[in-house]
């Protein structure tokens, strides 16, 4: 496993072989309650606090299914223009893990809730793909286990482990892609876009936390290559623990160039489980398995089958939202953007931020200026998401709304974002601690312009014999005294009032 | 005849994680060949116009509302185990790949 | 004093509601009769007399105050078996795994007996997680039954019948996902139902066959089975199979059956269950048992259900295949057993070695059973198979039950064998559920009576009565105009030995 892969280049890939990917998608449900029981879904909490008998897997206990998370399910479904099944039941999934309290995941195998849908997925460039989706069912989350001891604190080495079963019975849907054939170079980018798309659509749903870097969203990549022009696909590698957008199109990158060396060298590839390593971008192989994995499925006895009436399945419809590819089409004909801009606005992660921010009062002009432009900057240089950073679109339209009634300046605005950013609070209570409002009392700028004239009198005879531009000098030392908060159109005008100019 | 053999019995314990004995392997393995030749009389009737049954009632569509129940406090959830450890099951290591 | 345990629930409760006897000394005669017998009849693996008194005074209480009594039952103590959960007391399913276990839960059955009132005396022997017929596969040691303690009581629930048949309890909680309620009953000469699957709640039974699995009630009379069923029965929301309909009228049923009038009543005998395998004299006191029927003004036809001989095969593919999967959570990691913990192991080989530790020879033959059933490739021929035979068994039911109100049947084809004697012939010992298991499949409920003693061993006889699902009043309209007919077959069993 230290053994560096031998890697091709990239250009010679995609010369060469055709990928097919297969994304497997997995959601975590921000119900209220766990999939079969009445313990709070909720991320954190002490150790084995949000667990009961049905979660803890004890003897007796029985499964009684979240309907809401049934109705979750089926929303999905179609949202991904998926068909509903008529009737499909739960199965068994057997094997043995230690996170696993009843050592079988309830799960769905061959009748899930939802399946034959797909997605249309907008390329950084405009271009649109459309991804097929085989099937979304309904399943339940493991606890998660802490490695004691060993070197690295990871499951390698460790001398034991210890298990919190809080996260065990969390509803999971696992959304599964038809193979996605004919990408191209393009492949990474479109696997990355799947998941972008998949998880703004789940976002805008309001069905998910979708938080990749706490798990509430999980993508497995399967990647295969095939000779070009070849129709049999090659083997495949599933690679596992890929927990950022970024990363998903790192990993499809890294095995399509891993692949390509050894088929390119006459080996072949041996189908397995990998797991993506963020330091390096590399995938590294897992325990390879003694035998095969033989999950001996079998329908669920302990629940009974769901048989979702159309009825309940049309008003289930009525209440998905509008979804964000449809809303990005409607915002560019409504705001009336070119490609450009909207590509932009797509691109940094700004149109729900900037919509919201029109919402809160400010133009669509100036909300995409501040979020495409300085904000996107702040993000860059913090090393965060736009959407991530510490400031609200009220905050953000506040701001707006202080510039345009003269109250702050732009160089002023910005520092007071600066003060939100930091976490000085809104922005009224920033500009009140830094003490940066635009002085526009004229009493107080009127002293600040007497004390200027009075401590350059030459200058203020040549503006009073019409030299004008001579004051230039005072509204300097105003500046300079007012340490920049005051309106320099005002301190002019007011300088040329008080020498009678 | 069925004719389970003895590594297809081993292999079954494997599956079903029981560390069996040789000498149980043996008796599992006459016994089990025995059981599954006898059982194998559903397939005289089981024709493929009969749709399976799963379930005894014919019950569908039973949800809970998606309410938060008591459950058990941290002491009670551990008061069973084997081992504890910071709020925490205490297992000895495992094998093999973080889930 | 030991009068009070020769007396029914019913009678029993009407005692202590009148005021006549006490609750608590009620449960203290059945409590020092536990203590004189239980030695040799060995039917409970836990005895809770702190608990049980406890309840008993609690009702006493009320009744001193003029409250009216929680239930029909309250104060009558009864006999719980070791597979529902009961919080705080140990609950072992006759399995070494789960030794020391304290659930920090009761299961809905064992919360409904406390809210009844009914004191609950202990926990009852079985065959380990209820896999047998005969409560040897328990890992405490076989019970006896107390019309030869050198006989088998039935199985799996040989605990609770026994301590009907012995006066260590009046009334009993049974489970039966072949048979493990009546041919228990038949081969004691005490009562047992199967009520149809979903009318008694599963949660806090600890599952052997999900699909299969149904707790009942056990007493010595057709009436206080009746009056248990429903304290047990009715709809429960944390069991997703329990069916969401009014428990059927089953005391009134057994009230006016035990009038004594079967007119109008269509009995079917199935002709499947008999022949090769059927003992002489259970043969000869099932055609009585139908004579009486007839007597009694019941319309005798005899139906054939072709498929009941599938039953069996299906049967022990089924209930394997979901008890490898049940019993898959006894691992080791989160509550009971747990050997070779000494740091050279891995989580995965302390698992191996415990379950290996901690099963019984059935048991295992019964995870590997059903583990190869459910494996790839074998799926179909064996899983798939018995569940159309399920279907097909169904349909027969269907068909008999448009001809006929309820079937009938002896409950075993042989009356009580030795102890040891089948022990090592899993194929023989299955044979005893031969007539039970169609009723398991299907979902209907089931009833045993006792139907007199063999002939040739002076040992108990069960009739089996059969009905459709949520008919479970028909089983008990039946059954006691049977038994009043019939008269009490107990009766003739004399005093225990170790008890003078």
């Amino acid at each position: 496993m230290t053994t560096t892969a031998e890697l091709m280049d990239y250009a010679e890939v995609v010369e060469r072989y055709d990928p097919v990917l297969g994304l497997e998608v997995h959601v975590e449900l921000s119900t209220n309650t766990k999939m079969f029981c009445g313990c709070p879904n909720s991320f954190g909490g002490d150790p084995n606090t949000h667990v009961c008998p049905v979660c803890l897997g004890l003897p007796g206990a029985l499964p009684v299914v979240n309907g809401t998370a049934v109705e979750s399910a089926i929303r999905i479904g179609l949202a991904l223009n998926c068909d509903i099944a008529e009737w499909c039941r739960f199965a068994r999934k057997n094997y043995f893990y230690p996170d696993m309290p009843k050592n079988f995941q309830t799960s769905q195998y061959d009748e899930p809730i939802a399946f034959d849908g797909y997605i249309d997925v907008v390329l950084d460039d405009g271009e649109v793909v459309r991804v097929d989706i085989e099937r979304a069912h309904m399943e339940e989350d493991t606890g998660k286990s802490l490695h004691v001891g060993g070197a690295t604190g990871r499951i390698h080495g460790a001398e034991h482990s210890l298990l919190d079963y809080n996260r065990a019975g969390v509803p999971l849907i696992e959304i599964v892609t038809k193979p996605i054939t004919g990408m191209g170079e393009r492949a990474p980018e479109v696997a990355r876009a799947y998941v972008t798309a998949l998880r703004d659509l789940l976002r805008a749903m309001d069905v998910s936390d979708v938080r990749m870097d706490q798990g509430s969203l999980r993508c497995d990549a399967n990647v295969s290559l095939m000779p070009k022009g070849a129709s049999e696909f090659g083997t495949r590698t599933e690679t596992k623990n890929v927990n950022s957008l970024r990363s998903v199109e790192r990993a499809v990158r890294h095995e399509m160039t891993r692949h390509a060396a050894i088929l390119a060298d006459g080996g072949s590839i041996k189908q397995e489980t990998r797991h993506f390593q963020e330091a390096d971008g590399t995938t590294a192989a897992g325990r390879t398995k003694e035998t095969a994995e033989d999950y001996r499925y079998f329908p669920e006895p302990d629940l009974v089958p769901i048989a979702p009436t159309r009825e309940w399945v049309e008003q289930l419809r009525a209440t998905i939202p509008e979804m964000p590819w449809e809303r990005r089409k409607r915002i560019q004909d409504d705001w009336n953007l070119t490609d450009e801009e909207l590509r932009d606005l797509v691109n940094t992660g700004a149109i729900d931020l900037v919509a919201a921010t029109v919402d809160a009062g400010a133009t669509q002009a100036d909300a995409r200026s501040w979020w495409v432009q300085y904000l996107n900057q702040q993000a860059t240089s913090r090393e965060t998401e736009l959407a991530d950073l510490a400031i609200t679109p009220a905050q953000v339209a506040r701001v707006i709304e202080l510039v345009g009634s003269g109250e702050l300046t732009n160089k002023l605005a910005r520092q007071v974002v600066d003060g939100v950013l930091d976490g000085e609070g809104d922005p009224d209570q920033v500009i009140e601690k830094r003490g940066l409002k635009v002085v526009s009392d004229d009493s107080a700028l009127l002293a600040a312009v007497d004390e200027a004239l009075a401590a350059q009198p030459d200058v203020a005879d040549k503006i009073r014999g019409g030299k004008v531009q001579a004051a230039g000098a005072i509204v300097g030392a105003v500046m300079k005294a007012t340490k920049g908060q005051a309106d320099a159109a005002r301190v002019r005008e007011l300088i040329l009032e008080r020498v009678g100019a | 005849m069925s004719n389970i053999s003895r590594d297809e019995v081993a292999h079954l314990a494997k599956l079903a994680r029981m560390a069996v004995t040789e000498e149980e392997l043996d008796t599992f393995a006459g016994q089990l060949d025995q059981i599954l030749d006898a059982v194998a009389k559903v397939g005289e009737v089981a024709g493929d116009d009969i749709p399976p049954t799963s379930h005894a009632v014919p019950l569908t569509n039973v949800f809970r509302p998606d309410e938060v129940r008591p459950g058990l406090s941290q002491d009670e959830a551990l008061s069973g185990a084997p081992a504890a450890e910071e709020g925490r099951f205490r297992v000895p290591r495992i094998l093999g790949e973080e889930q | 004093m030991s009068d009070l345990t020769r007396l029914t629930a019913a009678e029993l409760a009407d005692k202590i509601h009148t005021g006549e006897v006490s609750a608590a000394e009620t449960t203290q005669a059945h409590l020092d009769r536990i203590a004189a017998v239980d030695g040799d009849v060995h039917a409970f693996l836990h005895v809770d007399a702190e608990g049980a008194l406890e309840a008993a005074r609690a009702v006493d209480a009320d009744i001193a105050a003029g409250t009216a009594p929680a239930s029909p039952l309250a104060g009558v103590p009864l006999a719980l078996k070791d597979v529902l959960t009961t919080k705080g007391v140990p609950t072992t399913c006759g399995s070494k795994t789960l030794e020391g276990w304290l659930p920090p839960y009761d299961a809905t059955v064992t919360r409904r007996l406390r809210e009844a009132g009914v004191p609950i005396l202990g926990k009852t022997n079985m065959d380990e997680f209820a896999m047998g017929s005969s409560t040897e596969n328990s890992a405490y040691g076989p019970t006896r039954n107390p019309w030869d303690l050198g006989r088998i009581p039935g199985g799996s629930g040989g605990g609770s019948s026994a301590s009907l048949a012995a006066y260590e309890a009046p009334l009993a909680i049974g489970t039966d996902t072949g048979g493990s309620i009546r041919q228990p009953a038949a081969v004691t000469a005490t009562v047992g139902v199967k009520p149809t699957y979903g009318g008694v709640s599963r949660y806090g039974l600890v599952a052997f066959s999900s699909s299969l699995d149904q707790a009942g009630p056990c007493g010595r009379t057709v009436l206080d089975a009746a009056l248990l069923h429903e304290v047990i029965a009715g709809h429960d929301p944390m069991d997703a199979t329990s069916v969401d309909a009014p428990v059927p009228a089953v005391v009134d049923a057994a009230r006016q059956g035990a009038r004594g009038d079967l007119s109008g009543v269509k009995v079917g005998v199935v002709r499947e269950f008999s022949g090769e395998g059927y003992q002489g004299g259970v043969l000869r006191s099932f055609e009585t048992a139908v004579a009486q029927l007839k007597e009694l003004g019941a319309e005798v036809v005899e139906v054939s259900c072709p498929n009941f001989t599938y039953a069996l095969p299906a049967y022990y593919l089924i209930a394997p295949s979901e008890c490898s999967s049940n019993l898959a959570r006894f691992d080791a990691m989160r509550y009971g057993l747990r050997v070779a913990d000494d740091g050279s192991h891995s989580a995965e080989e302390v698992m191996s070695l415990t379950r290996e530790e901690g099963f019984g020879a059935e048991v295992k033959r019964r995870v590997m059973l059903g583990t190869y059933a459910l494996s790839s490739g074998y799926y179909d021929a064996y899983y798939g198979s018995a569940q159309k035979v399920r279907t097909l068994i169904t349909r027969d039911f269907a068909a008999a039950f448009e001809q006929v109100d309820v079937l009938v049947s002896p409950t075993t084809p042989v009356t009580p064998f030795k102890l040891g004697e089948k022990v090592d012939d899993p194929l023989a010992m299955y044979l005893n559920d031969i007539c039970s298991i169609p009723a398991n499949l299907a979902g209907n409920a089931a009833m045993s009576v006792p139907s007199g003693l063999s002939e040739e061993d002076g040992l108990p006889v069960g009739l089996q009565i059969m009905a459709p699902a949520l008919a479970d009043d028909r089983l008990y309209r039946v059954g006691a105009a049977y038994e009043a007919a019939r008269g009490p077959v107990l009766d003739k069993l004399g005093e225990l030995e170790a008890s003078k």
